[in-house]
C-alpha cells in the first residue's frame, strides 16, 4: 500500500469519526450537561470558578505547548528538507521554563487554599443532619429534632435494575436517582452534615452541594452546607461499597424553614404512630401484606426476590433451618445480626420486623406457616 | 568489532533447546522475551475483562453480568493490568534491553532474574483461581480497602499472597537491574552518560524496592485482621479503616511513577533518533526524573482527599501534588525541544511517542486539576478521575511501551516489522482511545460516579460512544500481535546493525539480532561515541 493510501485512508477514518462523533453530540446528548454543575451553594460555586480558572490555564498552556509540538512536528520534518541543528541544551530556556510553571502554579494556589479553607469553616451551624451510610442505603438522623429517616433505592427503579425485569430504564423516571424517602432540608441555613457507616465506607455526595466527603465506620466526618434554592437535589454513594454500590441514590429536598418545620412535625407524628404498632395484635393478613413492602426495601438486595440468596456469598431464606426453625432463633438473628448480615434491631422497627419474619415463614417453600407479634420482637429487644 | 564471531557460535552451542531453554533460562533476552509475552497475554487477558464492563455499561439496566460479578471485572481488570501487564512489560524491556545498553554480557544476577519471572505465573493463577471459589473474586477495588476488602470469600487470602508473590517477583527484579547498572557497565559508561532507558530504570528500582514492602504489609494486616483477630482496620477494636489507605497510598503514589517512568525513559531514547538530534537537557531529565521520583513519596493523601483530613493535611498535600508538575513539566519541554529544529521522520516508534507527548501531557493537566482539594471534592471518584488516570496509563503508558517494541524489535528479531501495519496500529490505536477515554472526562462532569455497574438513562449516549471505542481500542492491539508475529518468524526486510539513521547507544553496535551473550567483551566508551 502505497504512503499516499494510507495518508487518504486515515484521513477518512479520522473525518468519519468526528462525523460521528458531532453527530452524537448534536443527535441525543442535549440532556447530560458537559462540565460541573455550577449548583445551588456557595461553596459549588466557588468550586465551580476554581474548576473553570483552572480548566482556562491548563487549556491556555495545552494550547500553547502543543501549538509548539505541532509546528515543530509539521515544519522540522526530514521530508521538507529540514537539517537538523545539534544543540542540546540552554540553561535561559530551562531556568524559564521551571521559573514560569512554579509562578502559575502559585497564583493556582491562593484562590485554591481560601476556598478550602472557606469550605472547612464547620462552626456556626443552625441544625444538624447526622447521614449513616449502610449496605446498602443511607440513615439520616436530625439530631435537633429527634428525628430518623432512612433512604433506600426507590421501587420503580429497584424493579427495572434487576437483570432481565423486563422493565425499559429509559421508562422510569429518574431511573437510580430516586428514593423511597427523601430527605428534606431548609434552605438558607447553615446545615452541619456529619458522615458516618455502619459497615464499610461509603461516600455522601450531592454534585448540587459542592463536595462529596467519605462515611467511615467508627469514625466521624463533619462538613456542611447551606442551600440557597428550594428544589430536589439528587446525588449517589461515590465510594465502591459492595454489591448494590450503584444503587444507593441520595435525593435532598430543598424547601422553605416553614415547610421544612411542617415537614418535622410530619415525621414525628408518624414516628408515634410506628411505634404504636407494636401495642396492638396484628392480623396475619396485615403482617403479610406489610411483611412484603419490608422484604423489598430491605432484604431483597442480598436474599434475592426468590429467596434463594446469591451463592457463597448470601445464603438463602427459602428453606432455611433459621426460617423454618424456632420463632425465637430467627427474631434473635435478625435484630443482632450475623457475619454480613447487618443487626436490623436499629434499622427497622417492632411491627417491620415481625411483618418481614412473618411473610419469610409464609413464603416460597418454607413450611413454617406461622405469625410473628410485633409484641414478641419487642419482648426478644 | 570486540566480538568474534566463533567465539559467538561457541556459546550458542551451549543454549539450552526445548522447554528448559525457556524454564530455566538465565539469558537476560529469553528472560526479557517471557516476561514481554507474559505482558502480553494479561494486556489481553484484562482487556476481555474491560470489554465485560463496556458490555454491561453499553446501556442502562443489567443485561449480562450481576453486579457482584461486575466489580469483580473492575477489581481484576486493575490488577491484571497493572501488575501483569504493564508491570513485566516494563522489566521484560528492561531484561533485553539494559544489559546491551551498559555494555554487558548479562544481568547482574541470571539465576535471581529466572526466579523473579517465573513467580509471575504462578501469582496470576493464585488471583484468577479465585473466579472459581466461594464468594466469587476479589470485587472490593484493586485498592482493597477495608472493611470492604475483608467481606471477600475464600479468595481473600489468595489476593494477599498474589499481591505477595508480585511484590517479591518485582523487587528481585528491582535488586537485579539496580546490581547490573551499578557493576556491569562498560569502561567508560559513567553514570551521566548512561542512557536515559537506564535512568528512569535506576530511578523506578529504587522506588520499588522502597514502595512494594510497604504494599506487602499493608496486605499482610488485612490478613491478620481476617484470619488472626487483629483489629489494624476496625475502629471496634482500636483500629482505623482509613489507616489502611494511607498505607496503600504510600505505595500507591510511588507506583504510578514506577509504571509511567520506563515509558519517559523508552521516548526519551526514540525522540532524539527520529528527530537527528541529541536529546535536549540530559542532565536536566536525569534531574528532573529523580525529583519526580523523590516527591512521589509526599503526595500519596491526593488519592484520598475526601477520607476527611485536617486543614493543614490537604493544603500540605495540594501544594506538594502542584510541585510534581513542575519537574513533569521540564521533561515534556524538554522533549519539546529535542524536536525543535529537528529532522524529523515519523516511523511507527516516533508515532507511538508523540502520542504519548501529547496524550499524557493530557493527562497531566486533569491530574493538575484533581491536585486542587477542593475541586477535588467534586472530581473525585467519578468518572473524571477514570479518564485521567486511564489517559496516563494508556496513551501515556502503554503507548510508550509499544513505541519501545516498534523500536527495537528489529534488533531483538534482525527483521524490520512491517511499517504499514505498524501505521494502522497506531492511527487506529490513537483514534480508537480518544473515542474510548475522553467522554468519560463529560462523563465524570456531568455526575457519573466510577465502579457503578448501572447508571441514569441521561450517561446513556456517551457511555455506547465510549464502549465502542473500548472495543475498536481492543482491536486495534490484534495488529501488534500481527506485526510481532510475522517479526519473529523472521518475515521482513534485513535490518541493519544501526536499525534506524538516527539512533545511537551501544544497543546500535551489536547486530542484529544480537548475540547470546551481548558483550562478552566490554566496549569502550567515549564522551562521542555516549548516547547522550
Amino acid at each position: 500500500m502505497s504512503v499516499d493510501k494510507l495518508k487518504q485512508t486515515v484521513l477518512g477514518v479520522v473525518a468519519v469519526s468526528l462525523f460521528l462523533a458531532s453527530g452524537a453530540v448534536f443527535a441525543g446528548l442535549a440532556d447530560m450537561p458537559l462540565n460541573l454543575t455550577q449548583g445551588v451553594t456557595e461553596t459549588s460555586q466557588r468550586v465551580y470558578d476554581l474548576h473553570m480558572i483552572i480548566l482556562y490555564i491548563v487549556t491556555v498552556i495545552g494550547i500553547l505547548v502543543f501549538g509548539v509540538m505541532c509546528w515543530s512536528i509539521f515544519h522540522h520534518r526530514k521530508s521538507k528538507g529540514a537539517v537538523a541543528a545539534q544543540f542540546h541544551h540552554s540553561t535561559a530556556a530551562e531556568i524559564a521554563w521551571t521559573i514560569i510553571p512554579i509562578i502559575i502554579l502559585v497564583a493556582m494556589a491562593i484562590p485554591a487554599t481560601k476556598t478550602l479553607i472557606f469550605m472547612e469553616q464547620t462552626g456556626d451551624a443552625e441544625m444538624t443532619l447526622k447521614v449513616t451510610g449502610y449496605q446498602w442505603k443511607w440513615k439520616y438522623d436530625y439530631l435537633d429534632e429527634g428525628v430518623t429517616v432512612w433512604s433506600a433505592l426507590d421501587q420503580a427503579s429497584n424493579e427495572a435494575r434487576q437483570m432481565d425485569s423486563g422493565i425499559d430504564p429509559n421508562t422510569v423516571e429518574n431511573y437510580l436517582l430516586d428514593v423511597d424517602n427523601p430527605i428534606v432540608l431548609p434552605v438558607n441555613t447553615k446545615i452541619r452534615i456529619l458522615t458516618t457507616a455502619a459497615d464499610v465506607i461509603h461516600a455522601w455526595w450531592v454534585p448540587a452541594l459542592g463536595w462529596k466527603r467519605d462515611a467511615i465506620p467508627g469514625f466521624i466526618n463533619d462538613n456542611w452546607t447551606n442551600i440557597k434554592e428550594p428544589g430536589v437535589y439528587r446525588g449517589q454513594c461515590a465510594e465502591l461499597c459492595g454489591k448494590d454500590h450503584g444503587f444507593m441514590p441520595i435525593v435532598v429536598h430543598a424547601v422553605s424553614k416553614e415547610e421544612y418545620a411542617a415537614w418535622i412535625e410530619e415525621q414525628k407524628a408518624a414516628a408515634l404512630a410506628a411505634a404504636d404498632g407494636a401495642n396492638r395484635e396484628w392480623t396475619k393478613d396485615e403482617l403479610l401484606a406489610k411483611g412484603k413492602d419490608v422484604y423489598a426495601a430491605n432484604c431483597v438486595s442480598c436474599h434475592q426476590a426468590n429467596g434463594n440468596g446469591v451463592e457463597g456469598l448470601f445464603p438463602p431464606l427459602n428453606g432455611s433451618a433459621i426460617v423454618n426453625g424456632s420463632a425465637a432463633d430467627m427474631i434473635g438473628l435478625v435484630l443482632n445480626g450475623k457475619n454480613l448480615m447487618p443487626a436490623f434491631k436499629d434499622q427497622l422497627n417492632d411491627a417491620d420486623l415481625a411483618a418481614v419474619m412473618t411473610h419469610e415463614r409464609n413464603s416460597w417453600d418454607n413450611t413454617a406457616k406461622d405469625i410473628i407479634q410485633p409484641a414478641d420482637v419487642k419482648a426478644a429487644r | 568489532m570486540s566480538y568474534g564471531a566463533v567465539h559467538d557460535d561457541e556459546h550458542h552451542d551451549h543454549k539450552p533447546t526445548g522447554i528448559g531453554r525457556w524454564l530455566f533460562s538465565t539469558n537476560h533476552k529469553d528472560i526479557g522475551t517471557m516476561y514481554l509475552v507474559f505482558a502480553l497475554t494479561m494486556f489481553f487477558i484484562g482487556g476481555a475483562m474491560a470489554m465485560v464492563i463496556r458490555l454491561e455499561l453499553f446501556q442502562p439496566g443489567m443485561q449480562y453480568v450481576d453486579p457482584q460479578f461486575f466489580n469483580s471485572m473492575t477489581t481484576v481488570h486493575a490488577l491484571v493490568m497493572i501488575f501483569g501487564a504493564v508491570m513485566p512489560a516494563g522489566v521484560g524491556l528492561a531484561n533485553w534491553m539494559i544489559p546491551m545498553m551498559v555494555g554487558a554480557p548479562d544481568m547482574a544476577m541470571p539465576r535471581m532474574n529466572n526466579m523473579s519471572f517465573w513467580i509471575l505465573p504462578f501469582a496470576f493463577t493464585l488471583l484468577l483461581s479465585t473466579f472459581f471459589m466461594q464468594g466469587g473474586a476479589p470485587a472490593g477495588g484493586w485498592t482493597m480497602y477495608p472493611p470492604l476488602v475483608l467481606q471477600l470469600g475464600d479468595g481473600l487470602p489468595f489476593l494477599i499472597f498474589a499481591v505477595h508473590f508480585l511484590g517479591l517477583s518485582s523487587i528481585m527484579g528491582a535488586i537485579n537491574i539496580i546490581a547490573t547498572v551499578f557493576n556491569m557497565r562498560a569502561p567508560g559508561m559513567t553514570f551521566m552518560r548512561l542512557p536515559l532507558f537506564v535512568w528512569t530504570w535506576i530511578i523506578t528500582a529504587f522506588l520499588l524496592i522502597a514502595a512494594m514492602p510497604v504494599l506487602a504489609g499493608g496486605v499482610t494486616m488485612l490478613l491478620t485482621d481476617r484470619f488472626f483477630g487483629t483489629a489494624f482496620f476496625d475502629a471496634a477494636g482500636g483500629g482505623d479503616p482509613v489507616m489502611f489507605q494511607h498505607v496503600f497510598w504510600f505505595f500507591g503514589h510511588p507506583e504510578v511513577y514506577i509504571l509511567v517512568l520506563p515509558s519517559f525513559g523508552i521516548i526519551s531514547q526514540i525522540i532524539p533518533t527520529f528527530s537527528r538530534k541529541p536529546l535536549f537537557g540530559y542532565a536536566s531529565m536525569v534531574y528532573a526524573t529523580a525529583s519526580i521520583a523523590f516527591l512521589s513519596f509526599f503526595v500519596w493523601a491526593h488519592h484520598m482527599f475526601t477520607v476527611g483530613m485536617p486543614l493543614a493535611g490537604e493544603l500540605f498535600f495540594m501544594y506538594a501534588t502542584m510541585a510534581i508538575a513542575v519537574p513533569t513539566g521540564v521533561k515534556v519541554f524538554n522533549w519539546t525541544a529535542t524536536m525543535w529544529k529537528g529532522s524529523m521522520t515519523f516511523e511507527t516508534p516516533m508515532l507511538f511517542s508523540i502520542g504519548v507527548l501529547f496524550m499524557f501531557t493530557l493527562g497531566g493537566f486533569t491530574g493538575l486539576m484533581m491536585g486542587i482539594t477542593p475541586v477535588d471534592f467534586q472530581y473525585h471518584d467519578t468518572y473524571f478521575i477514570v479518564a485521567h488516570f486511564h489517559y496516563v496509563l494508556v496513551p501515556g503508558i502503554v503507548f510508550g511501551i509499544v513505541a519501545g517494541v516498534y523500536y527495537w524489535l528489529p534488533k531483538w528479531t534482525g527483521v524490520m516489522y512491517d511499517e504499514t501495519l505498524g501505521k494502522w496500529h497506531f492511527w487506529t490505536s490513537t483514534i480508537s482511545v480518544n473515542v474510548l477515554f475522553f467522554p468519560m472526562h463529560f462523563l465524570g462532569l456531568a455526575g457519573m460516579p466510577r465502579r457503578i455497574p448501572d447508571y441514569n438513562t441521561q450517561f446513556t449516549d456517551w457511555n455506547q460512544i465510549v464502549s465502542v471505542g473500548g472495543i475498536a481500542f481492543g482491536l486495534s492491539q490484534l495488529i501488534l500481535v500481527w506485526v510481532v508475529i510475522k517479526c519473529a518468524r523472521g518475515q521482513g526486510e534485513k535490518a541493519t546493525d544501526q536499525v534506524w539513521e538516527g539512533a545511537h547507544g551501544l544497543e546500535f553496535t551489536l547486530p542484529s539480532p544480537p548475540p547470546f551473550h551481548s558483550f562478552t567483551t566490554p566496549p569502550e566508551v567515549t564522551e562521542a561515541t555516549a548516547h547522550s
